[in-house]
């Protein structure tokens, strides 16, 4: 299983979120490898990814893709992270 | 650990217009601080021109940042409070009412600061904390930073 957490510039914002995206998979007990990426780079970063995580801002920019995209909107809300993770791996 | 938060990084009850303005006011702050140059606070404002308010990553907070560059001098960071909430144009969490500047000299590095961060973020009651706080030093003690 990959997960890539997308942001504009790829520091920062996707950091928090590839952190609290694992904090959330040890929550739901599911063993996954989270990477981050800037949009500019998602691409290649998503080929073999099954879920892009990223911000409602950003969908429009992620392009064609066979990974499922779960839009998080609070990035500090583990349960939110939680609950759309275990949709999208379950 | 965070990079010292000493008090011209923090800006209490700062008078925007617009998220523009309080972008510049985060970038301020992180200029005063001696972390960047002029030059990384437009480019944290060309970050959201570029890719939109994504960098309003929880109700009523902004992170806002852009890639390390020539105008980054070290890891910095600055927190700002408005005196009145600007919308960024975020779907879910406006309006902004905390603006916390981000600075970092490699992408590589800030893995720990970004730890740290979030410890801190995860309680949902900080941002609401930081928002009502009054003095540098309450700022400093809801984040555990220090001067």
């Amino acid at each position: 299983m990959k997960i890539v957490a997308i942001c504009g510039v790829g520091i920062g914002t996707a950091a928090i979120l590839k952190l609290n995206a694992e904090r959330a998979l040890d929550r739901i007990g599911v063993d996954a490898d989270v990477t981050a990426s800037d949009v500019a780079g998602v691409a290649a970063a998503a080929a073999d990814a099954q879920v892009i995580l990223t911000s409602p801002e950003l969908v429009d920019h992620i392009g064609a893709t066979n990974a499922d995209v779960v839009v998080i909107q609070n990035y500090f809300d583990l349960e939110e992270i939680s609950a759309k993770l275990e949709v999208a791996v379950g | 650990m965070l990079p010292p938060l000493p008090d011209r990084a923090i800006h209490i009850d700062a008078e925007v217009a617009d998220w523009r303005g309080a972008v510049r006011a985060s970038g301020h702050a992180l200029e005063r601080s001696g972390a960047t140059t002029a030059a990384y606070t437009e480019r944290m404002v060309g970050v959201i021109d570029t890719f939109g308010a994504y960098v309003v990553v929880a109700p009523g907070l902004a992170l806002a940042h852009a890639r390390p560059g020539r105008d980054v001098k070290r890891d910095g960071l600055s927190v700002i409070t408005l005196a009145e909430p600007v919308s960024f144009g975020h779907p879910h969490n406006d309006p902004v009412s905390v603006v916390v500047g981000l600075a970092v000299t490699t992408a590589d590095e800030h893995v720990g600061l970004v730890a740290e961060l979030a410890n801190i973020f995860n309680d949902a009651s900080v941002i609401p904390a930081l928002a009502g706080a009054e003095s540098p030093s309450a700022i400093r003690e809801i984040l555990g930073a220090t001067a």
